[in-house]
């Protein structure tokens, strides 16, 4: 019964943040504003990780490979699939949850809890629309980019290995990564990433948009945001790999 | 003028206000007092329209705000003014864009004409020279002050104020009270303040309500209070021994 209530309450929210804005230019404005928050911030993290996530994956499959049968391509072509198809959409999407949907419920529940929410909509405001939708459009336009940054990356971090770590020769890697490439993969990993996005910045802004008490609500808020999010963005995988692959 | 007539509220099937009626006059600070728990910041967020009430009224002028849609209630929120007990500034804007907020979004001035009223509104309340400022790096006087001029940045009609000098030291809670008291009168605005404290009820209250258990109790002038025979009011107003010595005689 409580579940039914949140996903009613959830959607009624989703339905006043996609209401008419106040000023299509203060959108832009805060939409501008959480690109930098959301996606430019995120940077690092999804650099970081991509690199060496790329470099343990080529040394972990040449490792599990070593076979005369088979050529040693075939560890570039594992790599780049591996990136593709799932990392660089959703585990990145995962820690994205993490990094991303935390602050954005603890930000909304903090606005909560202070009165800020209502500052705004006693002015008369939409605050669901002023809040939650620039955070939902500055993902869904900025996620793909950090998908794509984490195949690059990643890819480029598998080649570290190969020259620094003299797993295999990196003529090899190089050739495997272009082999048999479907360009359509790189649809697939977007498609999902524009999901996850609108995911993690929906399910946490109403985690945080309902904070009711004070700091300890928050918190839990926060963590409740990225333990659903994570939730519903492997439920989502799933669904979109079968609908997307099949 | 704004008045609310026969106002019920429960939550949880507990009566939070029950058949609350009065009448706030213009150019004057209306005061809602009451023990913590007694309604009135209920009452207040009725009359803001941030909780709805079960039954009952709410006028603002001509207009029945408690029966408007919410884009006629929209049209009013514009002329209204909400001073929150916390302020209520927006943590990521300076001092300057929390004053400019409610010019950008209701107004088509030039950028020029909103600097202009957001530097008026700021040295109206005294903190001039702190626009650059964020809400962190303030006092809680100075929060308070910025909190004012962003409620008359719009030059509201009606001002409703929560608790205005809470987690204040009594000498800058006056100095707010006396703040909103000016502006009532300057702006000719319709003031309810709700309040706990009895220095802003003698310093600046021209009319006042008592609440009692979601009850209205008592009303009448800051004067009227010191004689009253309301064993409720007594008790809430004198309710120190020392003050209740003072009240002996």
């Amino acid at each position: 019964m409580r579940l039914l209530s949140n996903i009613g309450t959830y959607f009624l929210l989703m339905g006043k943040t996609f209401s008419r804005p106040e000023r299509h230019s203060i959108l832009y404005r805060q939409t501008m504003r959480e690109i930098e928050k959301v996606g430019i911030n995120s940077f690092p993290i999804v650099v970081v990780i991509s690199l060496f996530v790329g470099a343990v994956i080529t040394i972990q499959t040449n490792f599990n490979i070593e076979n005369p049968l088979l050529p040693k391509y075939l560890v570039g072509v594992t790599v780049r699939d591996s990136l593709l198809l799932e990392f660089s959409s959703t585990m990145v999407a995962l820690i994205l949850a993490g990094k991303v949907g935390s602050s954005i419920a603890s930000e909304l529940g903090m606005m909560r809890i202070t009165e800020q929410i209502d500052a705004l909509e006693v002015m008369g405001i939409n605050s669901a629309s002023y809040l939650i939708l620039p955070r939902i459009i500055a993902a869904v336009l900025f996620f793909p980019i950090l998908c794509l940054l984490s195949i690059m990356v990643g890819l480029f971090g598998g080649y570290l290995a190969c020259v620094l770590g003299g797993v295999m020769p990196p003529t090899d890697y190089i050739y495997g990564i272009q082999y048999a490439f479907y360009p359509y993969y790189i649809s697939y990993a977007l498609t999902k990433t524009v999901f996850y996005a609108i995911i993690i910045t929906s399910v946490s802004s109403y985690f945080g948009y309902h904070v009711k008490g004070g700091a300890v609500e928050v918190g839990r808020a926060s963590t409740r945001a990225v333990v659903q999010s994570s939730i519903l963005i492997l439920l989502a995988n799933l669904i979109l790999t079968r609908t997307i692959l099949s | 003028m704004i008045e609310v007539k026969h106002l019920y509220k429960s939550f949880e099937g507990e009566f939070v206000l029950n058949d609350v009626s009065a009448r706030f006059e213009q150019g004057k600070c209306n005061l809602i007092i009451g023990r913590s728990g007694s309604g009135k910041t209920v009452l207040l967020k009725s009359i803001a329209g941030l909780i709805e009430v079960d039954e009952g009224e709410i006028w603002y002028d001509q207009q029945k705000f408690s029966h408007l849609d919410s884009r006629s209630r929209r049209k009013i929120r514009e002329e209204m003014g909400v001073l929150f007990q916390g302020a209520a500034l927006f943590d990521s804007l300076t001092v300057e864009e929390n004053v400019l907020f409610p010019l950008d979004m209701f107004t088509r001035q030039t950028r020029a004409e909103k600097l202009d009223r957001a530097n008026f509104c700021l040295e109206r309340v005294r903190v001039s020279g702190s626009n650059g400022l964020y809400p962190a790096e303030l006092s809680g006087g100075m929060k308070k002050r910025v909190a004012i001029a962003r409620a008359i940045a719009l030059n509201p009609r009606y001002l409703l104020c929560d608790e205005p000098n809470s987690g204040l030291d009594p000498e800058t809670g006056i100095v707010i009270d006396t703040l909103i008291k000016e502006l009532t009168e300057e702006f000719q605005m319709t003031t309810i303040v709700n309040s706990h404290d009895m220095n802003s009820v003698l310093e600046i209250g021209d009319k006042v309500i008592f609440i009692y258990k979601g009850c209205l109790c008592w009303e009448g002038s800051r004067e009227e209070i010191l004689q009253t025979d309301n064993e409720a009011l007594n008790n809430f107003v004198f309710a120190t021994n020392m003050a209740k010595q003072i009240k002996r005689p």
